[in-house]
């Protein structure tokens, strides 16, 4: 298993699983996120290929109601 | 009229209506409330997905993006930095470059932080994002955006949620006159009327979500202030009268019995 943090929280995964894996062990639909690892944006395209690394940190967004501020 | 579409970054609209979809009670609202405005592009914020409960509804479920334009904002970003990654975010989640930059300076009034924003509009222009971008109501600021290459000027009228109305007329003329990109009023209208005032000024759009939101019947509010915003822009075509100081009377002396 390797550390990583998902979204500020820490969470344990499978050694050498990859994002696009992780992202169907979380049931999330990798059409509907966007996500940041390391502070770089993951192009869709390569979830495949991306292996998560012990210490990565992960940020899964997606669109939600908002306006003004208070989002 | 009949043809009066807004364009902005290359895309062409014949709503000038742009609404949030913040503080509704839950998506139902939002999407009955989103109909009534005739909106054809939506603002939206990026947030991070709850991962212990991934199976909680989204808004893409009652939104559709084909059917509308989503507009990604940084609202709640108070540093150049955080909007910025939070609009490449919204590109790799959606696929598409129009975003709204917003870069807060203060906790109480929400007013924006120009210096940020201008930095900010730098870096997201140079990497190809089509900006429209909310600002103070100065029109030097504005100039400055616009130059940098913003596709569209969205001062406030009044502060964020405020409902105040458009509070400074004369600065939102003053960068409309000067502007080549489409301006929208972006904050501070309250009620009908005020978004009615805006596209009399001559606005090609207004933006809003707390005064539709926080209505009392939201989706009423809505269909009003989609009326508002057609009215006003009909208003602007057709002319006002110029204001008198007295009275004129409206039917012919002549042949007074």
């Amino acid at each position: 298993m390797v550390n990583i943090t998902l979204n500020g929280d820490p969470h344990k995964v499978q050694k050498g699983l990859s994002l696009y894996d992780l992202l169907q062990d979380l049931k999330l639909d990798p059409g509907k996120v966007a996500v940041e690892r390391n502070l770089e944006i993951v192009p869709k395209s390569t979830y495949q290929d991306i292996k998560l690394d012990e210490g990565d940190r992960l940020e899964i967004v997606h669109f939600i109601g908002g306006g003004k501020k208070h989002g | 009229m009949d043809n009066d579409s807004f364009k902005v970054a290359g895309m062409s609209f014949s709503s000038r209506l742009i609404v949030g979809t913040g503080k509704y009670k839950d998506f139902e609202e939002t999407a009955l409330a989103v109909e009534a405005s005739g909106a054809q592009i939506v603002t939206v914020a990026v947030r991070r997905v709850n991962v212990m409960d991934p199976n909680q509804p989204m808004l893409v479920d009652y939104l559709d993006p084909k059917k509308y334009t989503y507009l990604p904002n940084t609202a709640g970003c108070f540093t150049a930095d955080d909007a910025i990654r939070t609009l490449r975010l919204a590109r790799e989640a959606g696929g598409w470059n129009l975003v709204k930059l917003e870069v807060l300076g203060d906790q109480k009034t929400l007013y924006p932080n120009m210096v940020e924003t201008l930095h900010a509009a730098e870096v997201l222009i140079k990497e190809n994002f089509d900006v429209m971008v909310y600002c103070s109501d100065d029109p030097i600021m504005a100039q400055r955006l616009e130059d940098l290459g913003c596709c569209a000027i969205m001062p406030l009228g009044a502060p964020i949620g405020s409902g105040l109305g458009i509070q400074n007329p004369v600065q939102i003329r003053l960068i409309i006159e000067q502007a080549n990109v489409p301006v929208l009023v972006d904050a501070g209208v309250g009620t009908a009327s005020d978004a009615a005032v805006a596209m009399e000024l001559g606005c090609d759009g207004v933006l809003m979500n707390t005064a539709i939101a926080e209505a009392k019947d939201p989706i009423a509010m809505a269909r009003a202030m989609n009326l508002a915003v057609q009215a006003g822009r009909a208003a602007y075509f057709a002319g006002r009268m110029p204001k008198k100081l007295y009275a004129d009377p409206s039917s012919p002396l002549a042949g007074l019995i």
